[in-house]
C-alpha cells in the first residue's frame, strides 16, 4: 500500500543537541505504527516537526506525496493531520462542549462565519455529543475544562483530536497518569479507529504490554535516530531495543 | 425572536437582567425622565462609551489582545465626522462622507498595525500600539490646519440635529422636541444596533474562535485555526466599532478635539470601564460605561452635599468635610475602583452571574 505521512531525513537541532536526527520513515493507512525509546529519546519532538510546531533544521514531511515542509501548523492540520498532546492543552475555561466542538466547527471550515449564532449549529453539537459519548464524557459536557481531574482531561484530550477527523492521528502517551479503569475507554477508541482501516495511526507509548496489543509495527527511537523499525515481536527481541529501551524502562 | 436578538446570550442572572433592563430603559427615555441638558449630555455619553467599550471588549475580554490605540480608533471616527462637516457644510453627505473615510482610515490602519505586529509577544504589541497611538495624537495636533490643533474643530450637524431646530412648537411630556432630542434618538438607536451586532460577533463561531485564542492559542492552531488572521480580524473589527463610536461622539458635541477623544486619559477609562462591567461578557460594557460615568459625573455633586452634611459634627466635622471636598473627587474615584476591582475581579456581571450559579445550585 502507499503510504500517507512520510518523512525524509527528517532533522532538528537546538543549539549543539540532535533532538531528531535525520529519520525518514513512511506510515501506511491501516497501520498502527508505536514509537518507542527512552525518556528525552525525541518522540514527541518527531511529533512537533510532523505536525508543525517546530521548524525542521533539515529533512521534509510528505502528506499524500506533498511537501508540507514549508506550512504552518494550522495548514498541516487542515491537510488531515491530528495531534493529541503528551501535555494536556486545553482551553481551560472554556466547557467541555466547547472545546471539542471548536474542533469539530474547524473540521467543518466555519470558523470565518461572523453572523450566525454559535449555538444554532445542531450539527456541530450533534457531532461533539458522539464525540463526548465515546469517550464518556457526556455528562460532564457543561463543566469548565479546568476543573476536570486529570484523567478527564486526558480524554478531553483524546476526544478532540478524533472531533478533528483527521487522517493521520498522532497520540503521545495518550493514557499517561490515568487511573487503570480509565485506559480501557482510551485503549477502545484506538482500537476503534484501528478497526476503520483507513487512517494512519502513530502511538507514542512506554507501556509495553499496550504496545504489544495494538502494534502493527514498532519504530525505536534512540538518542533522536531511528534504530529499529519492523514487526512488533522481532523488534521488541532485537538486542538494540533490548538494550536502548527496556533497559532504561527497567530502571525507570 | 429575542433568542435570536440577543444571539442565545441571555444575561444569565435576574439580578443582573433587572439591571440591563432599569439601565436600557433609563437611556431610552432619558429625555423625559431626566430633563435638563447636563443629565443628557451623561445619557448620550453613556450611549458613546457602551459602544466604545464593547468594541474593546471583543479586543481585549474575547481575543485576549491588550491594545492601547483603541481611543485612536475612537478618534479617528471623531475627526472623521469634524473635518467632512467643518469642509462639506453640514449635510447628511457630509457625515456619510465622514463615517465612510474613518472607517476606511481606521480598517487599514488596524489591518496593518495587526497584520505587522500580533505575531509578536503580548506585552510588546501593547507597546507597539501605545507608540503608535502617541505618535498619531502629536501628528493630530500638528496638522491643526486639518484638524484644528490643540483647539479642535467646531462645526454645525445638519439643520435636523441641530439645538435650534424644534420639531413642534409645544414641549412633550416635559421635553422640547428640537433636534437636540432628535441626535439623541438617533445615537440610542445606532447604539442599540452596533452593540446588538457586537453581541452576534461573539456568540457566532468566529467569536468561539476567538474565546479559543485568548484560552490558549497554541492549540487554536494546532486545531487548524490560523490565528493570525483571527487576530487581525478582531483588531479591524474592534477599530471598525471605536471609529463609529468616535463619530456618534463628535456628532452629539458638534466639537472634536484631542482632549475629547484621542487622550490617553480615555484610554484608562475605557480599560475601567471593561474591567468593572466583567471582561468577555459584552454586558458588561453597558453595566461598566453606566456605573462609570454616572459617577464621574455626579461624584463631585453627591461630595458636596455629604461634604455640608458632616460639616458640623463635632470633632472630626472639619476633617470629614475636607476629606469630603468636591476637590478629592479624584481620590473617591479612585478608591472607589481599586476597592470595586478588588471585590469583583470578574466585574460586576462576573459576580453576577456566578451568584445565580451558586443559587440554583443550593436551590
Ligand atoms: N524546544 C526545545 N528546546 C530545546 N531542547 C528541546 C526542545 N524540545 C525538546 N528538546 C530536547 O530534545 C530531546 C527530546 O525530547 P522529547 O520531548 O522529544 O523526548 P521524548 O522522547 O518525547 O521523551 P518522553 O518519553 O520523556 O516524553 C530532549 O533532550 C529535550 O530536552
Ligand atoms: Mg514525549
Amino acid at each position: 500500500m502507499t503510504p500517507s505521512l512520510e518523512t525524509r531525513n527528517l532533522t532538528i537541532r537546538f543549539g549543539g543537541h540532535v533532538a531528531v536526527d535525520s529519520v525518514s520513515c513512511a506510515f501506511v493507512p491501516g497501520t498502527l505504527t508505536a514509537i518507542v525509546g527512552p525518556n528525552g529519546a525525541g518522540k514527541t519532538t518527531y511529533f512537533n516537526l510532523i505536525s508543525g510546531q517546530l521548524k525542521a533544521s533539515a529533512g521534509e514531511v510528505f502528506l499524500h506525496g506533498e511537501d508540507l515542509s514549508s506550512l504552518p501548523a494550522p495548514l498541516r492540520t487542515r491537510r488531515g493531520l491530528g495531534r493529541a498532546f503528551q501535555l494536556t492543552n486545553l482551553f481551560p475555561n472554556l466547557t467541555v462542549m466547547e472545546n471539542v466542538r471548536l474542533a469539530v466547527q474547524s473540521r467543518a471550515r466555519l470558523g470565518l462565519n461572523l453572523w450566525s449564532i454559535w449555538s444554532n449549529h445542531r450539527e456541530l453539537l450533534g457531532k461533539a455529543e458522539e464525540v463526548l459519548e465515546m469517550v464518556a464524557l457526556a455528562d460532564k459536557r457543561d463543566v469548565a475544562a479546568s476543573a476536570l481531574p486529570h484523567g478527564d482531561q486526558r480524554k478531553l484530550e483524546v476526544a478532540i483530536l478524533i472531533a478533528l477527523e483527521p487522517e493521520v492521528f498522532m497520540f503521545d502517551e495518550p493514557t499517561a497518569g490515568m487511573s487503570v479503569d480509565e485506559v480501557p475507554v482510551i485503549l477502545d477508541l484506538i482500537r476503534k479507529l484501528k478497526a476503520e482501516r483507513d487512517k494512519t495511526i502513530l502511538l507514542v507509548e512506554h507501556k509495553m504490554d499496550v504496545v504489544r496489543e495494538l502494534a502493527d509495527r514498532i519504530i525505536v527511537l534512540h538518542n533522536g535516530a531511528l534504530v529499529a523499525d519492523g514487526e512488533p515481536e522481532a523488534v521488541i527481541a532485537s538486542p538494540v531495543v533490548q538494550e536502548a529501551y527496556l533497559g532504561v524502562e527497567v530502571k525507570a | 425572536m429575542l433568542r435570536s436578538v440577543l444571539s442565545n446570550d441571555f444575561p444569565r442572572s435576574r439580578v443582573l437582567t433587572a439591571l440591563l433592563v432599569v439601565i436600557v430603559l433609563g437611556l431610552a427615555f432619558a429625555p423625559f425622565l431626566f430633563p435638563g441638558a447636563k443629565s443628557l449630555s451623561v445619557a448620550a455619553k453613556i450611549l458613546v462609551f457602551i459602544v466604545l467599550v464593547a468594541s474593546y471588549d471583543l479586543l481585549l475580554g474575547y481575543t485576549g489582545i491588550v491594545s492601547f490605540a483603541h481611543t485612536m480608533f475612537f478618534g479617528i471616527g471623531a475627526y472623521g465626522i469634524a473635518i467632512a462637516l467643518a469642509r462639506l457644510g453640514p449635510t447628511w453627505g457630509a457625515v456619510a462622507v465622514g463615517v465612510v473615510t474613518g472607517l476606511a482610515v481606521s480598517l487599514v490602519l488596524s489591518f496593518v498595525i495587526g497584520l505587522f505586529s500580533l505575531r509578536v509577544k503580548a506585552i510588546f504589541y501593547a507597546m507597539i500600539t501605545l507608540a503608535v497611538a502617541a505618535a498619531f495624537q502629536t501628528l493630530a495636533s500638528q496638522l491643526s490646519d486639518f484638524t484644528g490643533g490643540e483647539d479642535g474643530l467646531t462645526f454645525k450637524v445638519p439643520e435636523m440635529l441641530s439645538p435650534g431646530f424644534s420639531l413642534a412648537e409645544e414641549p412633550f411630556l416635559g421635553a422640547s422636541l428640537d433636534g437636540k432630542l432628535i441626535s439623541y434618538y438617533l445615537l440610542f438607536f445606532v447604539a442599540v444596533a452596533l452593540f446588538l451586532v457586537m453581541l452576534r460577533i461573539v456568540n457566532s463561531p468566529f467569536g468561539r474562535v476567538l474565546q479559543a485564542i485568548r484560552e490558549n492559542d497554541f492549540r487554536a492552531e494546532a486545531l487548524g485555526y490560523r490565528t493570525v488572521i483571527y487576530r487581525t480580524l478582531s483588531n479591524v473589527l474592534g477599530a471598525g466599532f471605536a471609529t463609529l463610536a468616535g463619530a456618534m461622539l463628535a456628532l452629539w458635541l458638534r466639537y472634536n478635539g484631542p482632549d475629547t477623544s484621542l487622550s490617553f486619559e480615555i484610554m484608562l477609562d475605557i480599560l475601567l470601564m471593561v474591567v468593572i462591567g466583567g471582561m468577555g461578557t459584552m454586558y458588561g460594557a453597558i453595566v461598566g460605561s453606566t456605573v462609570f460615568i454616572l459617577t464621574q459625573s455626579y461624584l463631585q455633586d453627591l461630595m458636596k452635599l455629604a461634604s455640608g452634611g458632616v460639616a458640623h459634627l463635632p470633632a472630626v466635622g472639619g476633617f470629614l468635610s475636607a476629606l469630603l471636598s468636591p476637590d478629592r473627587w479624584l481620590l473617591w474615584l479612585g478608591v472607589l475602583f481599586v476597592l470595586s476591582v478588588y471585590y469583583f475581579p470578574t466585574g460586576i456581571v462576573g459576580k453576577l452571574r456566578t451568584r445565580a450559579l451558586g443559587g440554583t445550585r443550593r436551590a
